[in-house]
């Protein structure tokens, strides 16, 4: 008990002193992460309006496998991006392998189906007359799809921000693909498993403790969106 | 009138049931047309392909412009408007639903501006202009409908039930603007009651629909 209270003191003077290790582990942690995010949006956003907006032929297929992925087992992700990767894998010569490259395809691919699939949601919940409304005031059918998609937006910011929370907290991928190098590929996750596994409680919890008040965060975004949206009853 | 409706013999079935069967009329003056007739007469359905939101399964409809036919396309779509019984309010602010219609236009912004604080002043919604469209009062949500469609000046204008489920205050509101709305750009206006009172009250030419057809006009 008095070895987790002195770890604790020890994690809040790290982060008291903006400890430079710390500090470029949760930089490099909020860039692979947010990286991951913004391609994974920016396929995502699009990819899952258009199955919210289109019937086409086996759009049903793709929404179920959209939905399965979100819950991809990270190392699953992991191998399959090393395989990829790896010397002998089809795009081994480009040398991505335990690079931040490799963890940002990892991490993209692990939040793109999240994006998707809660985009989807949130395009197919807005009410049907959105789409007669704006044709009625003279929209075009691009113009109506993108109102409909506007008045989507708390719900795909929503699925933007599990996104960025599944990739926060992932480790399984990012560690298989990026190997942990201090000071290299070294982020958040994997030093704590890291530094637990060496006793090195510390820098363990410190990071815990930031890791945990970045998904507080998330969570307060997504609860202030979510109450945002919940004026929505159609008129 | 600019632009003149005649439709010809149009029939539409939903699954087996005839909701319409061979109506014809022709629009060709402006004022107000009032569409009578109980729930399942088939009113809505015949002003919702008269606004070119549905397509008949038989029969024509067709628009002209000082006696020559216009190309059923997004530039007429945007002379004409619906008012549907569910508005659709956007959730934005009062404001920003008035000037949807104008938006999508690509006006000027002052003219936009103009344009939005005639209609919001038109139906009596100016002061709340920044409100969030969502909060509004059922009658005042089928106000800002009223102004978000005026805004556009359409040509012709359809409202289909657009008293039913509110207050009696808000009817009459409602059925002063209706009136006003002859005044406010010459447009035609074609809407749906099943209150005949309403209908005696507002109509310049009434049409009574019973059963998927025309009976008198």
């Amino acid at each position: 008990m008095g070895s987790i209270l002195e770890g604790f003191i020890k994690a809040f003077s790290l982060i008291v002193q903006l400890d430079r290790e710390l500090l470029s582990i949760i930089l490099l942690s909020l860039e692979v992460s947010g990286s991951a995010l913004i391609i994974a949006s920016s396929l995502g956003i699009p990819a899952g309006s258009i199955l919210g907006l289109k019937k086409f032929r086996g759009r049903g297929l793709i929404i179920s496998l959209s939905n399965t992925f979100m819950g991809l087992p990270p190392v699953v992700v992991g191998l399959f991006v090393y395989l990829l990767l790896s010397r002998r894998g089809p795009i081994g010569f480009m040398a991505l392998l335990y690079t931040p490259s490799a963890m940002i395809t990892a991490q993209t691919i692990l939040v793109f189906p999240i994006i998707t699939s809660l985009c989807h949601s949130a395009v197919i919940s807005v009410d049907p007359i959105i789409r007669q409304a704006a044709a009625t005031l003279g929209a075009t059918p691009f113009q109506a799809a993108l109102t409909i998609i506007k008045e989507a937006r708390y719900g795909i910011l929503s699925g933007v921000i599990a996104g960025l929370g599944r990739a926060m907290g992932e480790i399984g991928a990012i560690l298989i693909v990026g190997g942990n190098i201090a000071g290299y590929t070294r982020v958040m996750t994997t030093t704590i498993a890291l530094e637990t596994d060496k006793g090195n409680f510390e820098l363990a919890l410190a990071l815990g403790i930031i890791l945990l008040i970045i998904s507080l965060l998330i969570n307060i975004g997504l609860h202030f969106i979510q109450r945002k949206g919940m004026v929505r009853t159609i008129r | 009138m600019s632009l003149e409706l005649v439709v010809s013999n149009i029939s539409k079935r939903y699954s087996s049931d005839a909701i319409l069967k061979n109506c014809s009329f022709t629009f060709n003056s402006s004022g107000i047309y009032v569409l009578m007739g109980s729930n399942g007469s088939g009113k809505s359905t015949f002003l919702r392909i008269c606004a070119l939101l549905e397509a008949p399964d038989s029969g024509d409809i067709n628009f002209y412009s000082e006696g020559k036919p216009v190309i059923k396309d997004i530039s007429l779509m945007r002379r004409i408007t619906l008012l549907l019984p569910k508005i659709g309010v956007f959730n934005t602010t009062v404001y920003k639903n008035v000037v949807y219609g104008l938006n999508i236009r690509n006006l000027q912004r002052n003219d936009i501006t103009l344009r939005a604080e005639k209609a919001l002043d038109f139906v009596g919604l100016l002061q709340k202009k920044n409100q969030k469209a969502l909060t509004l009062s059922s009658g005042e949500t089928k106000r800002l409908g009223i102004a978000r469609a005026l805004v556009i000046e359409p040509e012709i204008f359809f409202l289909d039930e657009p008293t039913a489920s509110i207050d009696q205050k808000n009817t009459e509101i409602i059925e002063e603007i209706i009136q006003k709305m002859k005044n406010y750009h010459k447009a035609t206006v074609v809407m749906t009651t099943h209150d005949m009172e309403q209908a005696r009250r507002l109509a310049d030419c009434l049409i009574v629909m019973n059963n998927g057809l025309i009976l008198t006009a």
